[in-house]
């Protein structure tokens, strides 16, 4: 080309020029840990399904969701969804409805009859695994997609544990447990109830197993001696439930007391209700405040017509008379008596203070270590007895039925890598994606989508179901309502605001990749990411 | 205009794109086929918001006119970063002459498009604020008045950056520049100077007048789609931060363009022949300081010797835009009482 007079080059395009060189840091994709994912006991993915949720993908969100936990729609009732407590959303407008989601999610998959997924291969090791709770019920599922045999023992007459003898038919209808139990069976388990185990150790050696999951639970009540006349009624509230739920329920009379201020007190009363109580009292000796039952459940009891007397403890019971004794909190928060009595009428008096394990299986196992009624367990969950594992209520934990799921998960690849020979590796934790590391202007505000509750009034007298299922329209705004925190979900936020066009789309579902010819380092697009996926790093030069 | 409210989609209508859109209802600036109107390469110092507002009004103004676009361009950092011979980062048929020509220039264009009969080719011309409120003011005026078919667009970054930050008569009261010095008992810019562009447009009753912002993607698109949709002399006023001039952090560039708009120091609204036809209301309303703090150009109004006086005019600025174009509406919030920050 001919060049005009004092030009001596062609003109040719300012890519030439790589101002990738003027960079001094430079920006990286990271996924960091959603606060969700991070608190969940049974550690599901929680915004991994929520992504595949909000495209309205329900069934691979069902998958992701099973592939931790095989108990997505009992969870989704059940839950005391700590997620949500822990959700960044809550500094914008109100915590995502999780749980709720989650619920819409199993009911979905029970209605549609979606199946779990394919087992592995069989590696012929044999486990057993005692107790049908959730914690035995995970690990038989995931044991099965490890490719293990399973036999599944249980005491009573139906699988479930505490989900079926446990917690009233109001917060979870049997139907919903049947439906979810049946389709881990249907992994292909061998299943033997009404069958309680008496001594491990022999049990393993007959049936030749690779390795035992002890999942027996908490089922004892604790008592604690309370003068009481020959005709008080004083029962412990775990078999009460126990006998409620197996459609026996005991005569208590109008005037029912409860003794205790956790869940198990709670669901007592909210039951005795039901039965036909006039009066159901809830006596505890500390105040709301400290009381271990989750707030949640107390707003519906207190709606139900259950009321409360606080710092008060039960001195005596006799004659249909209750003689109780007025505590004050202590500088430690803890109780202490007044010397000052009251009187309260009861019929009847059910003892929610805690429960027990029953260990006496374990006599032949003279390396596991009982501390405090509960088995000492490792990281793989294995106790002190090689091949013995334990979870669920039996160790030291919450003691709720995700952290049981999660206890199952945790022991399936604990017994897999002792089975199996092999090392235990986890993969290491992300970052937390706090709250600071988000740019919320994107995020609309969206008010969170409420479940619906059954009227009060029906559901004093009834077992049906008390908190209703979100609609499909409403599960998908509030799976949409995720933050997605620390996980790139391809807003383009990045592609767009880089003034040097150095970021480039791989398109749809393969994110983005810097140029690092172009880009200069400004860091806008770690400043303007929603969701804190970008961070910037030193170069090095 | 009618726009098409997005459902809520996770980030709703904010984030450039959105996995859960269609594509006709996505962003330009989100496809991987936008035409990039300015290319990588050029040496806009990093987080230029001139640039990113270039990018984003063109490729927005090809999409509108189906690729067939002439931009005329005035002198100014646009032209110096984006075209050092023998390199070009236009992509665009593009046009350079002079710092105060360039309304004159497009003016032309459009004529010599509308003799050879190319009724299809639009023209759009572009300054800084210095080629549009100073220096090319005649020609603007001259062209508004005419209402030649031309779609001049001005991005503001509030003074004479690429010559080494010396005022304009679009730098804001007390801002320091090369020429505005912090010295004395009224440090910086001077109040009660300087020109409102986008109000003189209005003043000569042409068909379009529009501001807007780089933080505001949605908003600008929408604007310039709108603008390219009608026929005679529109004017587009983006506000582009500019982290040389205004000592800001360069990734703070769009976090301060849309503080501009949310103190209300920035309003953003569109006008037809003169009238106020729509304003964007401020979300998550903040107080000037937040915008101030971050700009080393606002310092002496910190520090060891604050001057809460001046920052207190500064307010009455924003407030009177506030009442003015009515900025706050019910759906406005107090990110005082809210604690979230923009």
């Amino acid at each position: 080309m001919e060049t005009p007079f004092a030009i001596t080059l062609d003109a040719g395009t300012s890519r030439a020029n790589h101002t990738g060189s003027w960079r001094i840091e430079r920006p990286l994709y990271v996924d960091r840990l959603p606060p969700c994912n991070n608190a969940c006991p049974a550690g599901e993915d929680i915004q991994g399904w929520l992504y595949e949720a909000e495209s309205g993908n329900y069934e691979a969100a069902w998958r992701k969701l099973v592939e931790v936990n095989p108990l997505p729609a009992v969870m989704g009732r059940i839950c005391f969804h700590p997620c949500e407590t822990a959700c960044n959303r809550v500094q914008v407008d109100d915590a995502v409805g999780i749980n709720a989601v989650e619920r819409f999610l199993g009911d979905l998959a029970i209605e549609h009859g979606w199946t779990l997924p394919a087992t592995a291969l069989d590696t012929g090791k044999r486990i057993l695994v005692v107790g049908a709770g959730p914690a035995g019920l995970s690990a038989t599922y995931h044991l099965r997609r490890l490719g293990h045999q399973v036999r599944l023992v249980d005491s009573a007459e139906q699988l479930g544990g505490m989900m079926r003898y446990g917690i009233p038919a109001y917060r979870l209808p049997r139907a919903t447990l049947d439906a979810e139990i049946a389709r881990i069976v249907d992994v292909g388990v061998e299943v033997v109830v009404g069958h309680a185990v008496r001594d491990i150790e022999a049990e393993r050696r007959a049936g030749k197993f690779d390795a035992v999951f002890l999942a027996v639970g908490a089922q004892i009540g604790k008592r604690v001696d309370i003068p009481a006349g020959d005709s008080s009624k004083v029962i412990d509230a775990v078999s009460f439930l126990h006998q409620v739920a197996q459609g026996d329920p005991p005569l208590l009379g109008r005037r029912v007391a409860v003794y205790g201020g956790g869940d198990t007190a709670l669901d007592a009363a909210r039951t005795a209700r039901r039965l036909g109580a006039t009066d159901a009292v809830i006596i505890y000796r500390r105040n709301r405040e400290r009381m271990p039952a989750h707030g949640e459940e107390l707003e519906q009891a207190l709606g139900e017509g259950v009321t409360m007397r606080w710092l008060s403890t039960v001195d005596r019971f006799e004659d249909g008379r209750l003689v109780l004794e007025t505590m004050r909190l202590g500088d430690q928060g803890s109780p202490e008596p007044t010397g000052e009595y009251e009187e309260l009428d009861a019929d009847a008096l059910l003892l929610a203070l805690g429960q027990d394990t029953d260990l006496s299986l374990l006599e032949g196992a003279h390396d596991v270590v009982v501390n405090d009624g509960v088995v000492e367990v490792q990281p793989t969950m294995m106790t002190g007895e090689d091949g013995v594992f334990a979870g669920g209520d039996a160790v030291p934990a919450d003691r709720t039925a995700t952290v049981a799921v999660g206890h199952g998960k945790r022991a399936a690849r604990g017994i897999d890598a002792y089975v199996m020979g092999t090392a235990l590796e986890s993969a290491p934790k992300h970052e937390l994606a706090t709250f600071d590391t988000l740019n919320t202007w994107y995020y609309t505000d969206a008010p969170r989508t409420q479940r619906p509750e059954l009227e009060r009034i029906r559901r004093q007298t009834n077992f049906e179901e008390v908190v209703g299922g979100l609609t499909e329209e409403n599960a998908l705004f509030e799976a949409r309502r995720c933050l997605s925190c620390g996980n790139c979900f391809e807003c383009d936020n990045c592609y767009g605001v880089c003034p040097d066009n150095a970021v480039i789309k791989l398109g749809a579902g393969q994110r983005y990749q810097f140029d690092f010819d172009f880009c200069k380092g400004c860091g806008i697009c770690v400043k303007e990411c929603p969701c804190g996926a970008i961070t910037m790093v030193p170069e090095r030069i | 205009m009618t726009r098409q409210p997005v459902r809520f989609y996770q980030v709703g209508s904010f984030a450039v794109g959105n996995r859960l859109l269609d594509d006709e209802d996505r962003t330009v600036q989100s496809n991987p086929n936008r035409t990039n109107s300015i290319d990588s390469g050029h040496r806009a110092c990093q987080g230029c918001g001139e640039v990113l507002g270039a990018r984003y009004a063109l490729d927005a103004a090809m999409r509108a006119s189906n690729g067939q676009l002439v931009a005329v361009n005035a002198t100014g950092c646009l032209e110096v970063f984006s075209t050092p011979y023998p390199e070009t980062s236009w992509r665009i048929a593009w046009l350079h002459s002079l710092f105060g020509n360039a309304p004159a220039v497009a003016t032309g264009v459009a004529a010599a498009m509308r003799v050879k009969g190319k009724s299809e080719v639009r023209v759009v011309a572009q300054a800084g604020d210095g080629g549009t409120v100073d220096i090319g003011f005649g020609c603007l005026s001259g062209m508004f008045e005419r209402n030649d078919d031309v779609l001049f667009i001005c991005y503001d970054n509030q003074g004479y950056m690429n010559t080494g930050v010396q005022r304009s008569a679009a730098t804001p009261p007390a801002a320091r520049t090369a020429t505005t010095v912090t010295a004395g008992p009224e440090p910086g810019n001077v109040f009660g100077q300087g020109k409102d562009l986008p109000r003189i447009a209005m003043a000569h009753d042409i068909p379009y007048v529009a501001t807007a912002t780089v933080a505001d993607l949605h908003d600008l698109e929408q604007k310039v789609e709108r603008a390219m949709e009608i026929h005679g002399a529109r004017y587009l006023h983006v506000l582009v931060p500019c982290p040389l001039g205004w000592g800001s952090a360069s990734n703070e560039t769009i976090h301060i363009a849309r503080l501009a708009k949310e103190t209300g120091l920035f309003p953003v609204f569109e006008a037809e022949h003169g009238t106020v036809t729509a304003v964007s209301p401020i979300r998550r309303r903040t107080p000037v300081e937040e915008y101030l703090k971050l700009q080393r150009r606002y310092a002496h109004l910190f520090g060891q010797t604050p001057r809460p006086d001046i920052v207190a005019r500064l307010q009455e600025i924003a407030d009177e835009n506030i009442a003015r174009y009515g900025l706050i509406t019910n759906d406005s919030e107090d990110s005082v009482s809210t604690g979230v920050t923009a």
